[in-house]
């Protein structure tokens, strides 16, 4: 049975898949080099980063609380929002009370992930995407294909057509003067808007101090101009101390984008305060659960120790085939084969396909910045799969495999049935499997039982009677 | 990153696990395997019950019916000898995969022990029995795969140290050695275009470094390679690197 994933890849246009394939490898190789040029043993400074944010997601019942605390004394507000509807209930809240019309938006997953910009658009509201790949998929109408390159999916004269239809100008492919036309019509915009919304990529619980990363310095435009922040974090994102953020920076600017640092890098310490001469007055932080308690609470809660980098999905073979859209989520790749499916809850079973559209080959593992084991976590998600019931996923029932696997008579005799393989065309034998694998290949012919024939006949110095013991 | 901790090897014994691709489909790979290691100056015995490691239905997430096999191979192979198996993979199913799926099992710690003293075959002669040379002459130009399985393991490092010592052989290097075949056991049935795609991307990169054969120390990867190679009509020559340390004992190539 065909899995959506590999129906998806198979119909991706090829200059769509050779513009992922060249980008990501290219990323992927920079990171390698740059990792492996500025440290002795990037390894190690992987699984330290790792440790420190399990302790933290093992010690949320600590910090939030403390980091809730920081906040206040530091003049934000801070909210709980449970689900990604109370999250959107909430910005709303803010914006109305404010009479706010116009929201600039910094590029933030977990506004992706609780669909805050359509929300608020239905409520009347503008939420306007100011990184300039969420801009594109915004007038697009189209959905982010990677996490840190939203448009990894298209090339510059689609975007250029997209310039011309949305009135930036005549068509010009120039990747110069696109940035410009983008950057002259949000500047605009940015002195027009009420509020500013950005994520955060860590928040300290020692000081409250909210980490932003940008390479385009949109997310400081978002809070220049405006009188209110609005900060939407996920509760994973919380690290334990300032002092962290040192490794964790380190790791994520090369991970991410092969940069040693990113251009930007912000630490927020609160809003204005009194004798500033600027910054936004008031603002809030949105603390959003929206799943992420209960994967907590699971067998595969080091995936909430992702940072966002992307590094997995550059690396992956599966991503680098398929494109971001296949993965029918928010989070695609192979992290998101495990987070998107999670992050349903109840509705595992929708994505319960995606843990399965991996071969385990481990490079994501290899390339986290946070250690995460993505493969083990992929297969104990199979393994969920089945013990829920979910139907058919595209794994060919394992029951008889299993019985005759641990009797060795049965064994045995199977290996020399399996001899009809060399009399039957492949083609014919009705078996999905055998169908699947030999459209493109061709099977080696059946030598069942002649290894321990071989074994049993040899003249010297022969084997030593049975298994030992 | 499958870092396996094992006993140092003390005797020269060793139980064989030939793999269930060998006792189908790659019966000479086996009997090489027997060979090496009877070089090695190792005694070697192959418990007959064997049949395979578990880790198709552990890959395809059918924990329990793997759990079943798993418990079989850990009676087949009782005692305290190495098991050694031709294939980083099924190495890696028992120290890394049975591991996992064993959690919170009453027979988590016999299935640990297990694990502890598997070894895939280059690694167990270069790291458990200190082999550094080799006699013999083999003269082709190889490119070494890198299994995923053994991704984080000594095995690649254990394989080119082997093939490198072999007199005759030259090693070449090819693009993104790192990136997987697209075998992926279960995967490669369930996501044909996906695993062929990727099998077609490692057979450009291979190509391209034109070797005389393409070695491995997993014969699932080179089962998909080398079909996926034959079935475009151009085939390209694979052996496990069992079959090139026997095959340089005599002297030259073989099949």
């Amino acid at each position: 049975m065909r899995q959506p994933i590999d129906q998806f890849a198979k119909q991706l246009p090829a200059d769509k898949r050779a513009s992922v394939y060249q980008s990501t490898k290219a990323t992927h190789e920079k990171r390698t080099k740059l990792l492996f040029d500025g440290f002795a043993d990037p390894n190690r400074l992987r699984t330290l980063a790792g440790q420190i944010k399990q302790h933290a997601l093992e010690n949320l019942d600590t910090y939030l609380p403390q980091v809730e605390a920081r906040l206040k004394a530091n003049g934000a507000q801070v909210h709980w929002a449970g689900t990604g509807e109370k999250a959107c209930e909430i910005v709303l809240r803010i914006m109305k009370a404010r009479g706010a019309t116009r929201m600039v938006k910094a590029k933030t997953m977990v506004s992706e992930e609780i669909e805050l910009a359509a929300y608020l658009e239905k409520h009347g509201l503008e939420a306007l995407e100011t990184d300039l790949g969420e801009f594109i998929v915004q007038i697009d109408h189209d959905h982010p294909s990677h996490i840190v390159r939203p448009i990894i999916h298209k090339n510059r004269r689609e975007i250029a057509q997209s310039f011309e239809r949305e009135g930036l100008g005549a068509y010009n492919d120039d990747p110069e003067t696109i940035t410009r036309r983008a950057r002259q019509y949000l500047r605009h915009k940015y002195l027009a808007a009420d509020v500013g919304l950005t994520g955060a990529n860590f928040v300290s619980a020692e000081s409250g101090r909210i980490v932003l990363v940008t390479n385009e310095g949109n997310s400081r435009f978002c809070m220049a101009a405006t009188r209110c922040h609005i900060a939407l974090v996920g509760i994973e994102k919380i690290v334990p101390r300032d002092r962290d953020l040192g490794l964790l920076l380190n790791l994520l600017g090369r991970s991410a984008t092969a940069q040693d640092l990113t251009v930007y890098t912000e630490f927020i310490n609160g809003p204005k305060a009194p004798g500033q001469p600027d910054g936004p007055e008031e603002m809030h932080v949105i603390f959003v659960d929206n799943g992420r308690t209960e994967v907590l609470a699971g067998e595969c809660r080091e995936i909430l120790r992702c940072i966002r980098c992307g590094a997995c999905l550059n690396v992956c073979p599966v991503y680098r085939q398929a494109s971001g859209h296949a993965y029918r989520s928010v989070y695609p790749g192979p992290v998101g084969s495990v987070l998107s499916p999670l992050l349903l809850g109840d509705r595992f079973p929708q994505k319960a396909d995606l843990p399965k559209a991996s071969s385990l080959c481990g490079a994501c593992h290899e390339v986290c910045p946070v250690n995460i084991p993505i493969p083990d976590l992929l297969l104990r998600l199979r393994n969920r799969a089945k013990e829920e019931n979910v139907p058919s996923t595209g794994t060919p029932p394992m029951g008889a495999w299993a019985l005759m696997a641990s009797q060795p008579t049965a064994w045995k005799a199977a290996l020399v049935g399996g001899n009809l393989l060399n009399y039957v065309p492949a083609r014919l034998i009705p078996v999905p499997a055998m169908q699947a694998w030999c459209e493109k290949r061709t099977l080696p012919p059946w030598r069942g039982g002649k290894f321990r024939q071989w074994m049993r006949q040899r003249p010297k110095p022969g084997p030593t009677a049975g298994p030992a013991g | 990153m499958l870092n396996a901790e094992r006993k140092p090897v003390t005797g020269r014994r060793v139980q064989l696990m030939a793999t269930c691709l060998c006792d189908a489909f790659y019966d000479d790979v086996a009997a090489a395997t027997v060979e090496v290691l009877e070089q090695a100056g190792v005694e070697v015995s192959f418990p007959e019950g064997q049949t395979c490691c578990g880790q198709p239905a552990f890959n395809g997430g059918d924990w329990a019916a793997s759990r079943k096999v798993v418990r079989h191979t850990v009676r087949t192979f009782a005692g305290e000898d190495p098991v050694v198996v031709p294939s980083g993979s099924c190495a890696a199913m028992l120290f890394h995969g049975a591991v996992l799926e064993f959690e919170g099992q009453p027979d988590l710690p016999e299935v640990e022990a297990l694990g502890r003293r598997t070894w895939e075959l280059a690694d167990y002669l270069v790291n458990g029995l200190g082999v550094r040379s080799w006699p013999g002459r083999y003269d082709a130009k190889v490119a070494l795969h890198r299994s995923c399985h053994t991704r984080g393991t000594a095995s690649v490092e254990a394989a080119l140290t082997l093939l490198r010592a072999v007199a005759g052989v030259e090693v070449v290097e090819f693009g993104e050695p790192e990136q997987c075949c697209g075998f992926g056991g279960t995967f490669a049935v369930s996501y044909p275009h996906l695993s062929t795609a990727m099998g077609a991307l490692k057979l450009d990169h291979v190509r391209a470094a034109q070797p005389d054969v393409y070695v491995a120390v997993d014969m699932s990867c080179m089962m998909h390679l080398g079909g996926l190679a034959e079935k475009e009509g151009k085939p390209i020559r694979t052996q496990h690197l069992a079959q090139v340390l026997r095959d340089a004992l005599k002297g030259g190539r073989r099949n």
